[in-house]
């Protein structure tokens, strides 16, 4: 009894009205992500094993599938065509981020600027693209030496287009934070510039083209907008479960190709933290940020290599437009814009250009409220850490699950009889909640990392002040971080206007989307068109990114003086 | 301002109490998108208080979605889909059987002989090959007169073909070959084209609209198709083989349950009518009500007299059969052909 009374007086943090309030939003949230998440997704994995009757069969479906030779061949298919283009997108992103980085070559902003193009377009405008410049009315068809773009060449091309500025974006981080000691100690060993570029900027960067090696892999293998229009009679596992589902309705099917999307995607995950974490932690505080010396040979290879990738990508938009533009190709080039007019055409015409706008600001104004209250909640509330734990691992989990993993799983979830969220189904909330689970994960790391950078002090300063923390969270916090919150709600809307893959299984026809028609319209033959609609996108897509520059600089000129010294 | 207010306010309530008096339909179809407007725009102009809503693919991706949604339809009326495969709905009890106004002035092998009918045709949509006259002269290809002139090595890698399994084209083509020539010697033919086939596709006008762009030189599609991109200025002949054509029968049913009948079955009746059947021949040769019919411009001479004679019921009760042989030997072909 003795011992008991004094082993009592334990320090327990008083439960003041705050934390029932953040709590009860952490719970809230952690609900949210459960709904629009997690829920679909194991219902899916449950019906890998029914069948089309519901009854539970096992690992039948499994068997089923690796015993059709013609499907399971396609797991080869995938891995050889995704190591190839992920093996050539690191290689080329690495070049240009070293020229970006390490070298001396002039415009640097513009050609950082050009490379960031095609995160402005669904993957399927370069695959459309490349039928105008490779097919077999090809204004290039001569670079093939008679090979098809048809297959596994368009693929690889198409996918390194698209993914390039993914592998760019990781590799360039890595390389932007060199150690100009390291440099100097190299140089004063005397070590050979072969050797002080393999042991000190290679392994320097190596977590970096780690992760962005997994990161192009899963999103190539996920992709199918590249090869449903050019991989021709080549199948690869997303287009498998597109004609498995769309073509066949058979959703059993579907989820059992899903699963196997899955593995790559989860390991990708995996590596990808890890990758992340050691980054980090190689740069010391006492670094010295190292500045690259004019060298002429490098430079001039640099501005070479710069040059070419440049040109190719500004090539693939510029023959989009033009046949976008072009009254009948290949015959009569004389320019028209019928092509515009998608009255004639599948896909839902004008009306899906205006969904996907709609669906665009929905998905930016709620998902960055929710990505950006969550965050806070996670980064911010004191009590309840397990909850905490598991609604932060909840957010991570997107980034794992390929978008047409998550469509399929929405149909099930939300399709199931007896769900009461069923009247939910084909709305343009719908879509809105998928839009926002499937890219939950980046915008959810951009606030963390902006919360993070605040003083704690402040919610010290407003509790001992006896303020409650959303007039903190309203007038302090928010304020500090709107330009991460923009930046979310850029992300959000960007790819609410470029995506297909999850929103392919989920549109109905009063919600059809401009990526969709994109897709359905080459589906029927109407390329021209098709292109004209992937183009709409991208400038659509550029002038919300011109306006949100515009709009942070205004920001910060209100609202982020104090960052000035 | 506050009258323009209220006035505002009244012409919303206007606006609304219009809309809710028009029925919405949702009729599933195949029909090709760039006649859909026209059909809507006619159909809405007869009948005020329908609000048709389209919702399109191609044939065996809309046969595939009404099977999958059998428990639970969510269309009111199938309108223009392959006859092959409304016969195999209406055998699984798919359809309320109605006999539309004037259906009696339909040719009789057009309709269902159930009485009354669950399906009633609309219109033949017949196969035809696309060939590009301009890409054949450069690659000096001879204009292929014949189903059989395909399997000339001259045409490796220039025919491109619709995926029957998606395809109500593709699907035609395969049935009446195996209707023309028997089991053995159609599949004998399929594996001597499949050696030509550039690629299969998702939709039957996908081929032509590829032969009217010059991305192959031969096109296995329709005659509509084909006149359309020839109207449109492709240097593409339409042409109808000489050993006879396939074709199927574009019908509408009544989906059983829907909550619509009324509506439903007001636009069976005008889908029925004579003034539907001559919007029917704008882009078809071949309608459902005698007499109708002139000839379309670009289409290929005799085609008609060329369409075999085509078993509707042996196609539809074979036709999971036919296209799962098909998808077993063909589909998913990923190894480099020999």
């Amino acid at each position: 009894m003795a011992e008991l009374a004094l082993a009592a007086p334990r320090i327990r943090p008083r439960l003041g009205r705050d934390e029932w309030l953040m709590g009860g939003g952490l719970l809230v949230l952690a609900l949210y992500l459960a709904v629009t998440l997690l829920l679909p997704l194991a219902l899916m994995l449950a019906k890998s094993a029914q069948d089309r009757d519901g009854a539970f069969v096992g690992l039948a479906n499994f068997a089923r599938y690796f015993g059709n030779p013609a499907l399971s061949g396609t797991v080869g298919n995938s891995l050889w065509v995704s190591a190839l283009a992920t093996a050539i997108t690191i290689a080329l992103a690495f070049g240009y981020a070293y020229a970006l980085n390490r070298s001396r070559i002039p415009f640097k902003g513009l050609f950082r600027l050009v490379a960031m193009l095609p995160l402005l377009a669904p993957s399927l405008l370069p695959a459309i693209a490349l039928v105008y410049l490779f097919g077999n009315q090809g204004v290039l068809k001569g670079w093939l030496f008679g090979e098809s773009i048809y297959g596994p060449i368009g693929i690889v091309i198409g996918s390194v287009f698209w993914t390039f500025p993914h592998a760019l974006i990781l590799i360039s981080t890595a390389l932007g934070t060199a150690d100009a000691r390291l440099y100097e100690a190299s140089e004063s060993l005397g070590a050979s510039r072969w050797r002080t570029f393999t042991t000190v900027t290679l392994s320097g960067a190596r977590y970096g083209l780690i992760s962005a090696l997994f990161v192009v892999f899963t999103l190539i293998i996920t992709d199918f907008g590249v090869p449903k229009v050019v991989g021709g009679p080549f199948n690869m596992l997303a287009t498998d479960i597109y004609k498995q589902v769309v073509g066949q309705q058979n959703f059993q099917m579907g989820a059992v190709v899903s699963l196997l999307l899955l593995l790559p995607a989860v390991l990708a995950f995996f590596v990808e933290r890890w990758a992340q974490q050691r980054q980090i932690s190689s740069l010391s505080s006492r670094a010295v940020p190292y500045q690259p010396k004019p060298r002429r040979s490098r430079d001039r290879l640099a501005l070479v290599l710069v040059v070419t990738v440049a040109v190719m990508i500004l090539g693939v938009f510029g023959m989009a437009a033009f046949a976008s533009l072009a009254k009948l190709w290949p015959y009569d080039l004389s320019p028209s814009l019928r092509h515009y007019d998608f009255s004639a055409t599948d896909g839902g015409s004008w009306a899906s250009y205006g969904n996907s706008i709609r669906l665009g600001l929905y998905t930016a104004a709620f998902g960055s409220l929710v990505v950006f209250i969550g965050a806070y909640l996670v980064e911010k509330t004191r009590v309840a850490k397990p909850l905490r734990t598991a609604t932060h691992l909840l957010a991570l989990i997107p980034m794992a699950v390929p978008g047409m993993v998550l469509g399929l799983a929405y149909i099930f979830f939300f399709n199931a009889p007896g769900n009461p969220l069923n009247f939910l189904y084909g709305t343009m909330a719908m879509l809105v909640l998928a839009t926002i689970a499937h890219f939950y994960t980046v915008g959810h790391l951009t606030a963390l990392t902006a919360l993070k950078q605040l003083d704690p002090e402040f919610e010290s300063v407003s509790a001992a002040l006896k303020a409650p923390f959303y007039r903190t969270f309203w007038r302090v916090t928010t304020p500090l971080c709107l330009p991460a919150v923009l930046d979310i709600a850029l992300y959000f809307f960007i790819n609410a206007m470029t995506t297909v893959s999850a929103v392919v299984f989920l549109y109905s026809p009063d919600t059809t989307l401009a990526s969709v028609a994109v897709l359905n319209m080459d589906d029927a033959g109407d390329t021209a068109p098709a292109a004209a609609m992937a183009m709409l996108i991208v400038v659509t897509c550029a002038g919300v990114r011109l306006l949100h520059v515009g709009l942070s600089r205004e920001l910060l000129n209100r609202t982020q003086v104090w960052r000035r010294r | 301002m506050k009258v323009a207010t209220v006035l505002g306010a009244l012409a919303l309530a206007g606006v609304a109490l219009t809309a809710q008096a028009k029925t919405e339909l949702r009729v599933y179809t195949a029909v090709e998108a760039d006649e859909l407007a026209k059909f809507k725009q006619a159909i809405e102009a007869d009948n005020p208080d329908l609000d048709i809503q389209w919702v399109r693919d191609s044939t065996g991706i809309i046969t595939a979605k009404l099977l999958a949604e059998k428990a639970n339809p969510q269309a009111d009326v199938v309108w223009g889909l392959a006859v092959t495969s409304l016969k195999f709905l209406a055998d699984q009890d798919y359809f309320q059987a109605y006999a539309p106004k004037g259906v009696e002035q339909l040719e009789p092998k057009y309709v269902d002989s159930a009485k009354p009918p669950r399906w009633v045709g609309q219109r033949a949509w017949v196969a035809a090959l696309c060939f590009n006259a301009v890409e054949a002269e450069k690659a000096k290809l001879p204009q292929p007169a014949s189903w059989q002139d395909l399997l000339k090595p001259e045409f490796k890698g220039k025919v491109v073909m619709p995926n029957p399994s998606s395809s109500g084209t593709g699907f035609l083509d395969v049935s009446a070959w195996i209707q023309m020539w028997g089991e053995e010697k159609a599949w004998k033919f399929m594996d001597g084209l499949h050696e030509n086939i550039a690629q299969y596709t998702h939709s039957g006008s996908k081929p032509c609209k590829m032969a009217a762009a010059g991305e192959a030189p031969v096109g296995i599609s329709f005659a509509y198709r084909g006149a359309q991109e020839k109207s449109k200025g492709a240097p593409v002949e339409v042409i109808a083989p000489s050993e006879g054509v396939g074709w199927d029968l574009e019908a509408f049913a009544i989906v059983k349950g829907t909550q619509k009948l009324e509506a439903a079955q007001q636009l069976a009746d005008w889908s029925a009518s004579r003034k539907a059947n001559e919007i029917y021949n704008e882009g078809y040769a071949v309608v459902a009500m005698p007499g109708v019919a002139k000839p379309v411009p670009n289409y290929p001479e005799g085609i008609a007299e060329k369409m075999i004679k085509n078993d509707f019921e042996w196609a539809a009760k074979n036709r999971e059969t036919i296209l799962s042989e098909w998808t077993k030997r063909y589909d998913g072909k990923s190894e480099p052909k020999k």
